[in-house]
């Protein structure tokens, strides 16, 4: 006896089991039976859902990630990646386009939401220690996802060619210039040439819309399943004989929680999309600098940091000397402390927080410092490179050192809680950087009050 | 005998996987170099008569992305339009007989020579010559200077 037409269809396509399960039994099938969900585990400790644990910020970060994807896919089909017609058309998505502006809008919206969010969802495992043991190499792979969000974002802003993008793109590439040896030939790489042109925007786009993109669906796999095989997300050791080991199906106590945290996410970034938009300034002008032109704001503190020192400190030492502590990470922390609380403990917390509190007077001390005794600094050959180059450089790293043993000896902490402390310290101090830069500088690279530039 | 002949294999896979990776290494990084072109105009540029250009004066040429210096004493300078501290481009001011930088506040003399910071070097300059009476501009030739010297000027 046949069954019907519709009820072969359908059965061809959900091979076995239901669809809305509504058993534990079912619920586990479910699990392993979707193409969607068979990455994720069966079942998960009842420890490791609760939202202040993590705060989503990884699945955040997947979810905006979706976003960029598809409002991206959407504008290519109208975009012209070439100097002449690109402006344009990015007129004619914002104009001509029914619902253009509000794609585009969310499109930069969940683009600068993702960087906050990837660099908080790499403090919250830098600050549950999530990159020791089994954990140790997916960091390394969430510090080159960091890298590629951060491409991501500096290819997709010279796509529009307006005055802002042309010209944050000529000062963010004029910085690769300082590299000593290769610095020249590294620009031309980077832009295509001698100058931003035709072939800067087409490497860039490729890059943006295509290397970029296949290369994070490799990556971003890669990463989740280390998760997986790392046993999920970092938890404190379970206490013998307590609750701690009880574990819930993931069908649907996680899965509900994700699929709600996902959607707050799209409607937050509708809602600034529509709201705010994304500003589009005048045609690219290569004959006219803005005044004053600054580089994005994630590249910001780079910026304000070249007002200050050396170009070879601030463009090569610190950014290399960064990348390399940030890759290293893992493999030089202390393998045998306990994890999975946040700071690690009370005493770790209030480290932390001094080196947040320490980075926050002397960074803007500094800044101003600088702009009082500039004038007065000696200007002999070779003085860039000591009073400009090896005296901040000197200062920061023994500043750093100084703080972790003063710490250390007062509080009495763990070797990871110094560590720990000593990161907050540069991290908290380079966002003090960037917040000045973006909010404090005004025409010629004055330093001035937000609220009159 | 057998193990021999598996270790050489081995050793054969190897080499030429090896050779292979750098072939493709290559030739992809190869494609990838920026083809040399020449700036803006693309050569020689004819700026023009010389009797056109008064002495102490500045003409801006759009096309080209250089400034034509005509100093006090005749001789002629022609200097890129890009500031050498990030890339800017940095107009003439005429009033204050200087180029004045709107990113970052760098100010050059006439001569293109770094008057303040943060502009590491003096303004990049292409070889001016002069044929039969007329200017004429290399721009596929830009020169980087430490400091102004009488033996960039042009007569």
């Amino acid at each position: 006896m046949k069954l019907p037409l519709a009820r072969r269809i359908w059965d061809s396509i959900v091979l076995r089991g239901p669809v809305i399960p509504r058993t534990d039994r079912d619920r586990a099938f479910v699990t392993i039976h979707t193409l969607l969900l068979h990455l994720r585990p069966v079942k998960v400790p009842a420890r490791a859902i609760g939202f202040t644990h993590t705060f989503g910020l990884g699945g955040s970060s997947a979810v905006l990630l979706g976003l960029l994807v598809v409002s991206g896919l959407l504008m290519t089909l109208v975009y012209q990646p070439a100097p002449g017609v690109a402006f344009d058309s990015v007129v004619r998505i914002e104009r001509d386009v029914r619902f253009g502006t509000l794609v585009r809008a969310m499109h930069y919206w969940s683009a600068n939401l993702l960087v906050l969010v990837v660099v908080a969802h790499a403090a919250r495992v830098f600050l549950t220690g999530g990159y020791h043991g089994a954990r140790q190499f997916n960091w390394v792979v969430g510090v080159a996802l960091l890298a590629m969000v951060l491409g991501s974002a500096f290819t997709g802003y010279l796509l529009p060619w307006d005055q802002l993008s042309y010209w944050a793109v000529t000062i963010s590439t004029g910085m690769l210039g300082y590299v000593p040896v290769i610095g020249e030939r590294l620009q031309h790489v980077a832009r295509g040439g001698a100058d931003i042109g035709a072939s800067t925007l087409v490497v860039f786009y490729t890059t943006h819309t295509s290397i970029l993109p296949a290369l994070f669906v490799a990556m971003l796999s890669f990463h989740f399943w280390r998760v997986r095989k790392a046993g999920g997300v970092v938890l404190p050791p379970a206490a013998t004989g307590g609750s701690d080991d009880e574990k819930v199906l993931f069908v649907p106590h996680l899965l509900v929680r994700e699929v709600m945290l996902a959607l707050a996410i799209a409607a937050v970034v509708v809602l600034l999309g529509a709201a705010v938009g994304a500003p589009l300034g005048e045609r690219a002008n290569p004959g006219m600098s803005p005044n004053p032109a600054k580089a994005p704001w994630y590249f910001m503190g780079l910026q304000e940091l070249l007002v200050h020192v050396h170009p070879v400190v601030a463009v090569v030492v610190i950014p290399c000397l960064a990348a390399l502590a940030l890759v290293l990470l893992p493999y030089v922390t202390a393998d045998d402390e306990p994890t999975g609380t946040w700071f690690q403990s009370d005493r770790g917390r209030r480290a932390a927080g001094w080196g947040a509190l320490v980075a926050l007077v002397v960074v803007p001390l500094w800044v101003l410092a600088h702009e009082f005794a500039a004038p007065h600094l000696p200007a002999w050959r070779g003085a860039a490179a000591v009073v400009a180059g090896l005296l901040p450089l000197a200062f920061v790293v023994a500043g750093g050192l100084a703080f972790g043993r003063f710490v250390q000896r007062w509080h009495v902490l763990r070797r990871n809680e110094v560590t720990q402390a000593l990161v907050v310290l540069y991290v908290v101090g380079f966002a003090a950087l960037t917040a000045i830069g973006v909010w404090f500088r005004g025409a010629h690279m004055a330093l001035v009050w937000p609220w009159t530039r | 005998m057998a193990e021999r002949r598996r270790a050489f294999l081995a050793r054969m896979w190897a080499g030429l996987s090896a050779v292979a990776a750098v072939q493709g290494g290559w030739v992809t990084a190869s494609f990838l170099r920026p083809r040399v072109v020449a700036d803006g105009a693309g050569g020689l540029f004819g700026a023009g008569a010389v009797d056109r250009f008064a002495p102490g004066t500045v003409t801006a040429f759009a096309d080209g992305k250089f400034y034509l210096v005509r100093l006090a004493d005749g001789g002629f300078l022609a200097l890129h339009r890009e500031c050498t501290h990030l890339g800017c481009t940095v107009p003439w001011d005429p009033e204050q007989q200087r180029f004045a930088c709107p990113c970052h506040a760098s100010v050059f003399d006439i001569h293109g020579a770094v008057v303040n910071a943060p502009a590491p070097r003096p303004l990049d300059t292409f070889p001016v010559r002069i044929e039969n009476g007329i200017v004429k501009v290399d721009t596929s030739q830009r020169q980087r200077r430490d400091r102004f010297d009488p033996s960039q000027v042009a007569v």
